[in-house]
């Protein structure tokens, strides 16, 4: 057991956890921080994706320990204090079903969105291709993507 | 072709819709549905179990469908909304209670939550409508007939005063109630919310986080577990050594769980508690166990010669037999034969399973991704040995469902660990567990004859079916309690084989019989059951009909639906609106081609698809056009969204996804091996919803039905290839160099 100091949302954190435990699950378990899913454990299915840094990683393949001082963004503080253009472009589309993957799949549309502003639909099939959804929501994420940029530039 | 004869889920169901909705009022309602408002319960307006109106105007509606992801929370207050004539804007929804007394349909499936909800909800809110206006006549002191209800208020026409529900409440409430059965409903061209897109009541919470899923549920002092399950079906727990594994800090308790007979079907292993989820998946690692693996030894290929050869020998029930189908194909002197494969599927939903129970004295708590409430609720009694009452379920949202939330094994597995323990406990099924614990789409083949006249025109047809089939691994609580339908061939055969008639396309002689195939792998419904099979073969041979005979396969459809059925009048209308709106008959480039594939049911659909087939066998699915006809429409974009992901599902099976046996385990335990669809993989989809005067009908499934055989039917026109076994192999369609 250690304790580590983290910054989530701009909170700053301790948390007394084995230096192994993967992010995920000090979100979930130890900060009650659910939004954040468990969907596979191997980094396949990007349902745990936050960001670091605004740079979208995998929670669940990152262990507590090997994160320094860099600010965790999860679903939940995407929006300081209002929806996050992407979420508002989730919902103009009616992208979720079960919703399940959703907050990974945001989480990781942000990410492609700040390095990719005006994606053409080839780099967001790629950009997306590690963020599975069961319910077939695909299409509607496509739209989603494409208004919040369109809606950026306005 | 309407499920008439079988005892099915749909009649199942719809039963026991009719009597909760034929409810007598005045009950108690739980203490949660006053949450959250200051007023006190007697000011408050409940005319049945479905909604509560509050003086404050806010309405509660009881929504008893789970919401899976299919929309029940948005089509539920729908309906009763738009007889209440309230304001959208003050509708908010709650999952309604396990009080078995006054809900008993605390479950969905077989895409009936539309079908059987539309009427009681209804008559839910027009009672309340009614009463509304009796209290606002008592009121003003008026004729009842010139108080009209509309937008939230009860509106005194001659003198426009006008009174809101919620200052209504108080005097509604003190009137004697007014029969469900006999209100007045809307006729349709009066709606004004159903057939429109409301956008869904639960998307803003699935955006930013907060939506509680079953594994969201976080409780003071909780406990978390894994289960390590024997991996062999048939198989059982030998011995174990924990030395290591209590060594993990963290780890609370240790301990066999025994595995539960057949109606749960659960493998039974070793518990791990700790006081995260994380240190119980890692204490499983260290458990050192030896299994038995059982005497009945179960292997993919093995099974799938038995299911070949189940194809040429004795059916068990013979379901359908109109003319005399077996005699003219052994006297035609043209005669097409076909034999299609589809292997297990896991339904993968992106929650996996999971459950939260805390067990205290005389009385059980349980929070469950499930869509069946009501009988995880009697399950557990049972097993506990507590009344029902004493057995409280919270149905939590669920990450997908797909039918896997059917079974109750989860839930009584986490009964079983978090009765050991003085906490709640939360169970954990990692992906892992997931996929090689569910309980599959069974393993199928099916064997397919036709014989033509000298037109063209098929005039025999015989569909022999083989399965393994879910009623060996699971009861069928939600058809019947009597064990002995699981015995009963008729209903077996029915169930396995369903959607495989050739009706309404007019073909004189037909018969269809069915052979089971026994296997130790646990099976159960997945999105449209037997309807994700049947449409591959029938649909698939269709279309090799039309080829053989040099004919276009949208006209050799059209010539067989030429009948004056309803049925064969609304297939021939969706086949029309899809070929129309996906350019049927238009030109395409080289490796390209369309395929499609149509169905009749409570709901119709007709699906063009559109692929292409690189040099080294990969297939692209490019768009999907489909037309539904789902009767009355109640909200145009959820059924859009239902059928997009009817389609995408689908497509995995289609595609890559497969469940392999061997050595009586499942080969499979990721997204790595069990590869599932992507977006960069998903195809453009168009949904067009034709006018239809019909009542309306599910969409939950009818979206994955016609995917295998339009998609089967693209290759061949793409390649000349034709695929009878899914998922596709690559290797089948590379291209022949010349």
């Amino acid at each position: 057991m250690a304790n580590f100091k983290l910054v989530v949302n701009g909170k700053s954190c301790e948390v007394d956890v084995v230096s192994d435990t993967p992010l995920l699950w000090v979100l979930r378990d130890a900060l009650g921080l659910t939004g954040t899913k468990y969907g596979c454990g191997l980094g396949l299915c990007g349902a745990c994706t936050v960001h670091l840094d605004g740079q979208a990683v995998r929670s669940c393949q990152t262990p507590v320990s090997s994160i320094r001082a860099q600010q965790i963004t999860t679903i939940e503080g995407l929006g300081k204090g209002g929806l996050h253009p992407v979420q508002k472009a989730w919902v103009a589309e009616q992208v979720p079903q079960c919703g399940y993957c959703q907050s990974g799949q945001i989480m990781q549309a942000v990410s492609l969105l700040r390095d990719k502003p005006h994606p053409t639909l080839d780099e967001i099939n790629v950009g997306m291709a590690g963020n599975i959804c069961r319910c077939g929501t695909y299409q509607r994420i496509r739209r989603a993507i494409l208004r919040a940029a369109a809606e950026q530039t306005e | 072709m309407r499920l008439s004869t079988a005892i099915g889920r749909r009649q199942f169901i719809k039963a026991s819709a009719e009597l909760a909705g034929a409810l007598v009022l005045g009950f108690y309602l739980p203490g949660n549905a006053e949450a959250g408002s200051s007023a006190s319960v007697a000011e408050k307006f409940k005319p049945n179990a479905w909604l509560v109106i509050a003086p404050d105007d806010q309405i509660t509606v009881f929504a008893e469908k789970p919401e899976l992801g299919q929309g029940s929370r948005t089509y539920i207050p729908m309906m009763i909304a738009e007889e209440l004539e309230a304001d959208w804007s003050k509708i908010r929804v709650e999952q309604a209670p396990t009080i078995p007394s006054i809900y008993n349909g605390l479950r969905t499936g077989g895409s009936g939550g539309v079908v059987n909800s539309f009427d009681p909800m209804r008559r839910a809110g027009a009672q309340a409508r009614e009463m509304l206006r009796t209290a606002a006549a008592e009121v003003w002191s008026v004729n009842r007939s010139d108080c009209h209800a509309h937008n939230g208020s009860v509106v005194h026409v001659p003198t426009q005063r006008r009174l809101t529900y919620g200052e209504l409440a108080g005097t509604a409430a003190k009137l004697p109630p007014l029969g469900l059965d006999h209100v007045a409903l809307k006729p349709v061209q009066d709606f004004q919310i159903i057939g429109t897109s409301v956008p869904r009541t639960d998307t803003p919470s699935k955006v930013d986080g907060s939506a509680k899923f079953g594994l969201d549920v976080r409780l003071p002092g909780m406990l978390y577990a894994v289960i390590a399950r024997c991996p062999y079906f048939g198989g059982s727990l030998q011995a174990f050594d924990a030395s290591a594994a209590k060594q993990i800090p963290g780890v609370k308790a240790i301990f066999g769980v025994p595995p539960l007979p057949r109606k749960f079907n659960t493998a039974g292993g070793i518990a791990i508690v700790a006081d995260s989820s994380w240190r119980a998946i890692q204490a499983r690692k260290q458990l050192k166990i030896r299994w038995n693996k059982g005497t009945r030894s179960e292997t993919s290929e093995v099974l799938r010669q038995s299911l070949e050869r189940a194809t040429r020998g004795n059916a068990s029930y013979v379901a359908v037999d109109r003319g005399n189908a077996l005699d003219v194909l052994a006297k035609a002197t043209t005669k097409l034969e076909a034999t299609y494969e589809s292997p297990f599927q896991a339904h993968a939903t992106m929650e996996p399973m999971n459950t939260t129970v805390h067990v205290r004295e005389e009385q059980i708590e349980v929070w469950s991704p499930t869509q069946f409430a009501d009988e995880v609720q009697r399950e557990i009694a049972h097993l506990s040995g507590l009344a029902a009452d004493q057995v409280i379920v919270h149905m939590t949202l669920s990450g997908g469902s797909f039918g896997r939330r059917y079974q109750w094994d989860y839930a009584a597995e986490a009964w079983q660990v978090a009765k050991q323990v003085k906490a709640p406990v939360q169970l954990l099924w990692t992906r892992e567990d997931d996929m090689q614990h569910d309980f599959y789409r069974p393993y199928n083949f099916q064997h397919l004859s036709a014989a033509l006249d000298p037109e063209g025109k098929p005039v025999a047809w015989s569909t022999r079916v083989v399965t393994t089939p879910i009623a060996e691994t699971n009861v069928y609580t939600g058809y019947d309690e009597s064990p002995h339908a699981l015995n009963d061939p008729a209903i077996v055969a029915s169930l396995e084989s369903y959607g495989a008639d050739v009706a309404p396309y007019d073909i004189s002689n037909f018969r269809l019989d069915y052979a089971p195939v026994m296997s130790p792998v646990p099976r159960s419904w997945w999105r449209s059951v037997s309807s994700s099979y049947t449409p591959f073969a029938k649909e698939s041979f269709v279309d090799e009909l039309a080829h053989f005979v040099g004919r276009d396969p949208l006209q050799f459809r059209l010539d067989l639906l030429a009948s004056t059925s309803p049925d064969a009048a609304r297939v021939r209308n969706v086949l029309h609106v899809a070929a129309e709106a996906a350019g049927w008959g238009q030109a395409l480039p080289s490796r390209r081609g369309r395929g499609i594939a149509s169905l009749a049911g409570d709901s119709c659909n007709a699906q063009v698809v559109e692929v292409s087939v690189d040099d080294d066998g990969t297939v692209h699915v490019l768009r999907v056009t489909s037309a539904v006809d789902c009767g009355l429409t109640i909200n145009p974009d959820g059924v859009r969204a239902m059928t997009e992901g009817g389609i995408n599902f689908a497509l995995t099976a289609v595609l890559t996804g497969q469940i392999t046996i061997k050595n009586s385990r499942v080969e499979q335990s990721n997204f790595h091996d069990y590869p599932v669809l992507r977006i960069n993989e998903s195809p453009e989809i168009n949904v067009h919803i034709v006018r239809s005067s019909e009542s309306p009908s599910g969409v939950g499934e009818l979206g994955a039905k016609l995917v295998p055989p339009a998609v089967a039917n693209a290759i061949f026109a793409a390649t000349g290839v034709r695929i009878r076994r899914l998922p596709i192999e690559a290797a089948l369609l590379r291209k022949v160099q010349s």
